[in-house]
């Protein structure tokens, strides 16, 4: 197992948002999070990342355990070494050119020498068909090409585990199959993805897993084939059934 | 009658802007450096809600933008020696004007480091950068671009306001009006004259405003 989460607990302001989520994940593996907006997928993904502190839970990613409430500095680097993140705003530096997005994590997070930095960032933006727009800056470029930049920017560190906050949902329509396409081609090369999405497609074709949630609990979860054409839940069959009916 | 104001008006300007070059500017661009420091370190105090610290910075704009600085100028000059503290006028006036405008200069900054998107600071932690080079690198730049027609501001009127030093007997450009005024009385005309050497000065930092604002707008500024 690659990936164990672990009655992963989180409220603001008093109101639950996650009561319990346990999860896990193998390598190679493409898991989508569905569930109705409020549901809690993108505060379950940011705790995993320590971009929000849970209010408990245990994270066991690559041999190591983590408590995802009391994690030192230290510890909450070490995650997010093997770990990279996919807003749905991109979040790309606004006052740096694509080139230096993608560079910055490794000279000054990761300590890499400047040359070495440049050829990985090169490399990183050729995998997402951005090499050829270095020196834009992200005010420049679509939706789709900084969320593309921004996926290079998180396959430059060479991750275990790229976590996906809704990739798609701000970009116009036109521009969701550019980056749909990055994802599925990362699938197909095997990189072990946690995707927030509302794109049922991308679920049901790229997905092996899917895991439901509903009210910050995991209502079902199981293969993506088998959620998709036998689900067990009522909720399950419910959401199915309006996601669907709603194209 | 006319003749003699021109006179006194062609005598005066070279003066004027001898000590507008040798004593206003310098004594602006060192309490502006000042501020600068001094506003960035309070911004990013506040920004960074560090306990304590965060309070006293509170104090200090408080009592700095709700009190004079005519005040605040005779107070550390005149008022000071009293407890032991004597400074020469020329300290005194970068200290003060320094410490005044950085009040005023902190809160636009900290306005301008809350509009940075916040995700700006996420995407940096996730690239494993540190605190403070997502500052650094991100949130201060783009903050600097917002406040930079504020930051402007702050400069352009402290060039104005070092005209206050000549009452703690710093001899600046307008110190200088004065006493030539005394020697030859044409208040109307000196005055005047001191006047548009501060619009002049002031009408140059204008225009290297916009070339500079120009030149900030090559990412297209805080659209997130």
């Amino acid at each position: 197992m690659m990936l164990e989460v672990s009655g992963v607990k989180k409220a603001f302001d008093g109101k639950e948002i996650l009561k319990g989520i346990d999860l896990q994940v193998e390598k190679g593996d493409v898991v989508a999070i569905l569930g109705p907006s409020g549901s809690g997928k993108t505060t379950f993904l940011r705790c995993l990342n320590f971009l929000e502190r849970a209010d408990g839970g245990r994270l066991v990613f690559d041999g190591q355990s983590y408590d995802l409430h009391g994690a030192s500095r230290k510890e909450i680097i070490r995650v997010r070494q093997k770990t990279a993140f996919v807003f749905q705003n991109y979040n790309l530096f606004l006052n740096k050119t694509v080139l230096q997005n993608v560079t910055l994590g490794l000279t000054s997070g990761s300590k890499i020498k400047k040359a070495e930095a440049h050829e990985i960032a090169v490399r990183s933006l050729e995998r997402v068909g951005m090499a050829d727009r270095l020196d834009s800056y992200p005010n420049q470029l679509s939706g789709g090409q900084q969320q593309r930049v921004a996926i290079a920017r998180g396959l430059a560190s060479d991750p275990e585990i790229i976590y996906f906050d809704e990739p798609t949902s701000a970009l116009d329509p036109e521009l969701i199959g550019e980056v749909l396409g990055v994802m599925r081609k990362l699938a197909g090369e095997g990189m072990t993805m946690l995707v927030v999405t509302h794109e049922m497609d991308f679920a049901r074709t790229v997905s092996n897993k899917v895991v439901f949630m509903e009210n910050g609990v995991i209502v079902e979860s199981g293969p993506s084939q088998e959620f998709f054409e036998n689900p067990k839940e009522t909720r399950s069959k419910e959401f199915i059934r309006s996601i669907l009916g709603s194209r | 009658m006319t003749e003699r104001i021109w006179t006194i008006l062609i005598d005066a300007l070279p003066k004027m802007l001898e000590y507008g070059l040798k004593v206003t500017m310098p004594l602006t661009v060192m309490s502006f450096s000042l501020a600068l420091v001094i506003s960035v370190i309070v911004a990013l105090i506040q920004y960074a809600h560090i306990p304590v610290l965060k309070q006293l910075c509170r104090v200090y704009i408080w009592i700095i933008r709700g009190t004079p600085l005519l005040v605040q100028l005779f107070l550390v000059f005149y008022g000071l020696p009293y407890l032991g503290i004597q400074l020469a006028a020329y300290p005194t006036a970068v200290l003060v004007f320094g410490f005044n405008e950085a009040a005023y200069m902190a809160e636009s900054l900290r306005g301008a480091l809350e509009a940075v998107p916040k995700g700006q600071l996420e995407a940096g932690l996730c690239v494993r950068m540190s605190y403070i080079k997502i500052m650094w690198h991100i949130v201060l730049p783009q903050a600097f671009r917002t406040a930079f027609p504020a930051l402007s501001n702050s400069l352009i009127a402290m060039v104005k306001g070092t005209s206050l030093a000549a009452t703690i007997t710093v001899t600046e450009m307008f110190r200088q009006a004065q006493v030539i005024n005394a020697r030859v009385y044409e208040p109307l005309a000196l005055y005047t004259e001191c006047a548009l050497v501060y619009l002049l000065f002031c009408s140059v930092l204008t225009i290297l405003q916009q070339v500079i604002e120009k030149r900030l707008n090559h990412y297209g500024g805080n659209k997130a």
